[in-house]
């Protein structure tokens, strides 16, 4: 029975690869109450929305973030223009999320256990109402006093999603719009 | 050779718990809050009424709905008068939603010289996700006032000229473009001009809208009365007309066989019979100013 120590090594790997994987080095981070603002400035109207319910995670060991929020949680000033935002322009209820997948450039570099100002640039893919594409931002992360901030502005050409605007419109809804997101991430541990 | 078979077996379910990890997204790690949370369902009609009939929505909490209504002439007048685009009866209307799911309001209609107040209560509100409500319940309540006088004693006394509707609309938004209600309605009249009708009159009516484009929907609604309630002559309301939503403004354009525009004309006065080309052309414009303070605080 030479077969023996092959099959206990092959149980091992078995038992071991159901574990969860490695964290590494860096560790894991996340957050679900990311603030995720968009401005839109256009010479008849300035829109603001906001949303604090942004879901992040980073794997620091790889560099892999990925975020998502839902589109309805975002808020307006005006009720009427909340729901338009939804049912006309985003079409929630089609596309309920934009998502996010992608990795931060040299997150060795990154300590997050120590404090200080680390800045990044994020790489990766942007899903919004169903139409993904490219797209790259600079992430800043400060740390301090046990916290870790994450923040980044991008803009976004809202035609690019395949969001159109109609022509009675066009000069109160601008063609490329300002997102900023902030947020504290916090340690993911495992369960 | 049977126990290779059987390492090899081993190596590839062992294998397996890796790979289907390796697809796992890093999001799944957190517990997504969102996914699995009840949202209401919004946006069933554009406005607040389907073409007459009250819809299953309200007026956003602290937005003020200006409604400016028109009913032209019968289209069977024929070119004389224009098709009916001479004449017209109007309704000027105002609502104001004191939270999402109340909302007041009041009008004016020069048919009649009458005026009305109303609310509407969105009792049951539909929800999307699991264990989601299926429907939309609102409860309306309305009382108009006929100011327009017929020369007799007994309509000096302004009781005597008072007419009161109650409502149950109960509906849902089936699709992204299909909603539905049905709304069984009961007008009380203080006052009929004869005996043989009825003071209190039941009847139920059906509204729908099927959305042909982001901001057009194609709008239908049907009022049935029971038997035998109301003067001969007074036919069900039967309306057919587009929804076109612009932001702010929505355009109801609509064909009807009933001149009134609120329920205890409509329902229990309308005469035109869509058979003979009794048929009005009219319209509904909605303005929503909003009065919310909402995130104001934040923005400034």
């Amino acid at each position: 029975m030479q077969l023996k120590p092959v099959l206990i090594i092959a149980f091992l790997v078995s038992v071991t690869g159901s574990l969860p994987a490695q964290t590494g080095a860096g560790g894991r981070y996340f957050t679900r109450g990311a603030a995720i603002q968009f401005f839109s400035d256009s010479p008849l109207e300035k829109i603001e929305a906001s949303t604090n319910s942004g879901n992040c995670v980073l794997d620091l060991a790889t560099g892999k973030l990925e975020a998502a929020v839902l589109i309805n949680s975002f808020n307006f000033k005006k009720a009427l223009m909340q729901e338009h935002f939804n049912e006309n322009y985003m079409e929630s209820s089609k596309f309920p999320k934009a998502v996010f997948k992608g990795s931060l450039d040299k997150p060795q570099e990154l300590t997050l256990s120590k404090d200080g100002t680390y800045k990044t640039m994020l790489k990766g893919e942007m899903t919004i109402h169903g139409i993904t594409r490219p797209m790259q931002t600079e992430v800043v992360f400060r740390v301090g006093d046990g916290k870790i901030f994450a923040e980044t502005a991008f803009d976004v050409t809202v035609a690019d999603y395949g969001i159109r605007i109609p022509a009675l419109m066009r000069d109160n809804i601008a063609k490329i719009v300002r997102l900023t997101v902030k947020s504290e991430l916090q340690e993911l541990k495992k369960t | 050779m049977k126990y290779r078979l059987l390492f090899y077996c081993f190596i590839l379910v062992a294998s397996m718990p890796s790979a289907l990890r390796a697809q796992e997204d890093l999001l799944s790690m957190i517990r997504d809050s969102a996914s699995t949370e009840k949202q209401p369902v919004k946006s069933s009609f554009k406005t607040t009424r389907v073409v007459n009939f009250q819809s299953l929505e309200n007026t956003h909490a602290r937005n003020l709905d200006i409604k400016i209504s028109h009913r032209f002439g019968f289209l069977n007048l024929g070119i004389e008068e224009l098709f009916g685009l001479d004449a017209a009866t109007i309704r000027l209307g105002a609502e104001y939603g004191i939270t999402d799911r109340l909302m007041v309001g009041f009008g004016r209609s020069s048919f009649e010289k009458t005026l009305d107040t109303y609310f509407k209560w969105k009792t049951i509100q539909q929800t999307s996700g699991k264990g989601g409500m299926p429907v939309t319940v609102s409860l309306f309540g309305s009382a108009a006032l006929r100011t327009f006088r017929v020369n007799t004693d007994l309509e000096d006394k302004l009781l005597n000229r008072m007419y009161y509707t109650g409502q149950v609309i109960v509906g849902s938004k089936i699709s992204e473009e299909f909603s539905l209600q049905l709304s069984p309605t009961i007008v009380h009249r203080n006052l009929t001009a004869t005996t043989s009708e009825k003071n209190d009159v039941f009847g139920i009516g059906a509204g729908g809208r099927f959305k042909v484009s982001k901001r057009i929907s194609l709008n239908a609604e049907y009022m049935y009365l029971l038997p035998d309630q109301v003067a001969p002559g007074i036919t069900n309301s039967l309306s057919i007309g587009f929804d076109i939503e612009t932001g702010g403004h929505v355009f109801q354009l609509h064909l009807t066989n009933s001149t009134a525009m609120i329920e205890k004309g409509f329902i229990t006065e309308t005469t035109g019979d869509w058979g003979d080309g009794d048929i009005h052309f009219g319209f509904n414009i909605s303005r929503v100013f909003d009065f919310s303070r909402k995130n104001k605080t934040k923005a400034e």
